[in-house]
């Protein structure tokens, strides 16, 4: 938008830079060589500390996902109906009586106030997890919408484990951010909401989720029998991601 | 009018409860930093990388903002410029009015205290609703933030719990941390659920891609900028970056920095407002990129230094003034080493020259700022700017805090240094007239030990012993 004020901004500005454009910087970056179990290992480590939840999961997901829901006392749960995710939950929901499932397809402006005073949990996929940090990458989409992932109390997210990366430069450079072009809003998430503005103590579920489920993924038949993660994750993914 | 510098000074170093708030969060914060960066060669390269791409990003500032309104506006996302703080506010005002708001809620943001934008919208009648935790609570007291990242760090429990007890009775009074918040969390729900307008601040703005990136880790700024139909983000326009590739480093160094945190709970990265066939998201976001003086600072090669900052607060954190004042008795939006060197310049030298001499240069703020700003080196600039010996700028205010009687002082002694004869004609003079000399050290020496002028000067002494050339 042209206007005096962009006009006289541009002007002074351009009386500190002589010499017009410099090239932009080099970025070098450190890399990790990170076997897949090391990513998975440091991913739940990280997010475990910052409260995240883990559970590895076979293709028995809605099973475990429904068992912690219901010891977490939800009594429903969002999810996105026009999604494979959405209708591998469908296929294996124990039991609709005990968790209902509302199929998330309308506009905000038609579900608003069910989404903010009736929904106990959500259901999204993701693009994947970084390792260094514990953080799951969104890319909300026409069928997940971003508040899906930001307003019920309880958000859970099916992983899959062959999709954790090592940093966040990774992530981007190598699944080409720049060049495919970013979705209206792309979401790094780590942990459920939190503050330390009283006293700089950490109290979690401010205004976003209280709790951040993770359910992990392994390749097809790496089902984990225990809901609980075993002591050491990893070793009951190793034979999968290898 | 507020009370001078030095009055506001005493007020803090005599609330103790105030001194006990600032001390115990400035401490933590000072640990988690250095728990955050365990190698040392790492944070080196960091900052060394991070002071690069920020250095640059200044040094093609107006190509790169060109480029990020161009992909801005492509995706839909549109752009206003305001030279000034009146006329940000004043375009805030048009887009909340086009859109029939009554009430904006606000995620976090340190360039609209800067414009004043709250004050500004009450006057016109509209209503802008704080939903940070930290800047909920200052709002219920009618405060300014202390510190740009945890904004009520000034305030205990005790007070805040009284604060939420008169203005909701209808809860039940609590001490506990996460009642409180579990309070806060109920009343800003029903603002989420209903607003039209939401605004936010911006930690980097990407030129490629056309994108603003958020953090926060709450999950306000995420509503704010979602869930009402408008999204307005209010920018300092040296927060742009080139690429999408170095947002990375610079945004471990911000939160490793801020709070010690390998990442906050959420990073934001908006690229638009709601596309066709999207069931959420503002159906509007607009950009205000705010100068407010910024392309002053941006014409002289040595304080340029100052718009690399990336707003982490290390530099308040770890400063032996800050740690014992707090941020309000700065007076000014941004304390503490940063704000002493950023205000003089925005506001001019003759209205807060005297934050420059807030510093003891112990040099603590330079060591640990993420962007490597030489914070001493730029105080002891606009010290020589305040008294006229810079080299000019054009900081407004340059040479006001000169005094004659000073000069007088710093002239009488280059004489003396430059002329032998009147050296010693001084030496002798203090020396044996040592007891008539008024030294007036004041406060300082009321815990202090004063000085005392010796009876013989250390070139007579040397004479003596027999040394031929002292």
């Amino acid at each position: 938008m042209n206007s005096p004020a962009r006009e006289a901004i541009l002007q002074r500005l351009r009386r500190g830079t002589p010499g017009g454009a410099r090239p932009a910087p080099e970025n070098p970056v450190r890399r990790f060589d990170w076997s897949p179990e090391e990513r998975l290992r440091r991913f739940i480590a990280a997010l475990t500390a910052v409260r995240g939840e883990v559970i590895l999961v076979g293709d028995d997901w809605p099973a475990c996902l429904f068992s912690r829901l219901q010891a977490k006392g939800a009594t429903n749960l969002r999810y996105a109906a026009d999604t494979a995710l959405g209708a591998e939950l469908v296929r294996a929901w124990p039991d609709r009586g005990a968790i209902a499932l509302i199929p998330h397809d309308q506009p905000i402006e038609a579900c608003r106030t069910q989404l903010f005073t009736a929904t106990d949990a959500s259901l999204t996929g993701c693009l994947g997890g970084i390792a260094e940090t514990g953080t799951l990458v969104l890319w909300p989409s026409i069928q997940e919408p971003r508040l899906m992932s930001l307003v019920p109390p309880i958000h859970a997210v099916v992983l899959e484990a062959d999709r954790i990366r090592s940093t966040f430069h990774e992530f981007l450079v190598e699944e080409d951010w720049a060049g495919r072009g970013l979705p209206t809003n792309a979401l790094l998430i780590s942990g459920p909401s939190k503050s330390a503005d009283i006293e700089q103590t950490l109290a979690y579920g401010v205004h976003g989720p209280k709790e951040l489920l993770v359910l992990i993924r392994a390749g097809r038949g790496a089902a984990d029998p225990h809901l609980n993660p075993p002591r050491d994750p990893t070793a009951a993914l190793a034979g999968a991601l290898a | 009018m507020p009370p001078e510098f030095s009055v506001r000074v005493g007020q803090a170093l005599d609330n103790e409860r105030l001194r006990r708030n600032i001390r115990r969060t400035m401490d933590g914060l000072v640990a988690k930093r250095r728990q955050a960066f365990p190698d040392t060669h790492e944070l080196t390269v960091l900052r060394r990388r991070g002071k690069l791409i920020r250095g640059q990003a200044l040094a093609n500032l107006p190509d790169l903002l060109l480029e990020l309104e161009a992909n801005c506006e492509r995706n839909g996302i549109q752009v206003h410029w305001a030279e000034t703080a009146a006329e940000g506010n004043a375009l805030v005002l048009d887009l909340l009015r086009r859109q029939g708001a009554r009430r904006v809620i606000k995620g976090k943001s340190m360039v609209s205290e800067e414009m004043g934008l709250n004050h500004y919208l009450e006057a016109q009648g509209i209503q802008a609703v704080e939903t940070d935790l930290g800047e909920f609570i200052l709002q219920l007291a009618g405060e300014r933030p202390s510190h740009i990242i945890a904004p009520a760090i000034h305030k205990d429990r005790g007070e805040i719990a009284a604060l939420f007890a008169a203005h909701f009775p209808e809860y039940p009074h609590t001490e506990d941390i996460e009642g409180l918040t579990a309070i806060a969390r109920r009343i800003m729900r029903e603002h989420f659920g209903q607003a039209v307008a939401g605004l936010s601040g911006v930690n980097f703005a990407i030129a490629e891609s056309g994108t603003l990136c958020l953090v926060e880790n709450e999950g306000n700024g995420r509503l704010c900028t979602t869930a009402p139909d408008i999204h307005i983000a209010v920018c300092g326009i040296e927060k742009v970056i080139a690429r999408l590739d170095q947002l990375p480093p610079l945004l471990t160094l911000l939160t490793r920095s801020a709070t010690g945190q390998p990442i906050t709970t959420y990073v934001n990265l908006i690229s638009g407002p709601r596309r066709e066939g999207e069931r959420d998201g503002p159906r509007e976001v607009h950009l205000v990129l705010l100068d407010n003086g910024r392309s002053r600072i941006h014409r002289d090669q040595q304080l340029r230094a100052t718009l690399r900052c990336i707003r982490c607060g290390a530099c308040m954190n770890h400063c032996p003034v800050y740690s014992r004042l707090g941020g309000h008795a700065y007076g000014t939006v941004y304390p503490g080493p940063i704000g002493s060197v950023l205000e003089p310049q925005l506001q001019g030298l003759d209205r807060q020259g005297e934050l420059a001499e807030a510093s003891s240069l112990c040099g603590a703020c330079g060591e640990v700022c993420p962007v490597r700003i030489p914070l001493p080196g730029l105080l002891r600039r606009l010290r020589a700017e305040g008294v006229g010996d810079g080299p000019d700028a054009g900081v407004p205010g340059q040479g006001s805090r000169r005094k004659v009687l000073h000069r007088l002082i710093w002239s009488l002694w280059r004489q003396a240094h430059a002329h032998p004869p009147l050296y010693w004609l001084m030496t002798r003079l203090a020396t044996r007239l040592r007891r008539l000399l008024p030294i007036g050290l004041g406060p300082w020496a009321r815990t202090r030990t004063p000085p005392v002028i010796a009876p013989r000067s250390l070139h007579e002494l040397a004479r003596a012993e027999g040394f031929a050339h002292e």
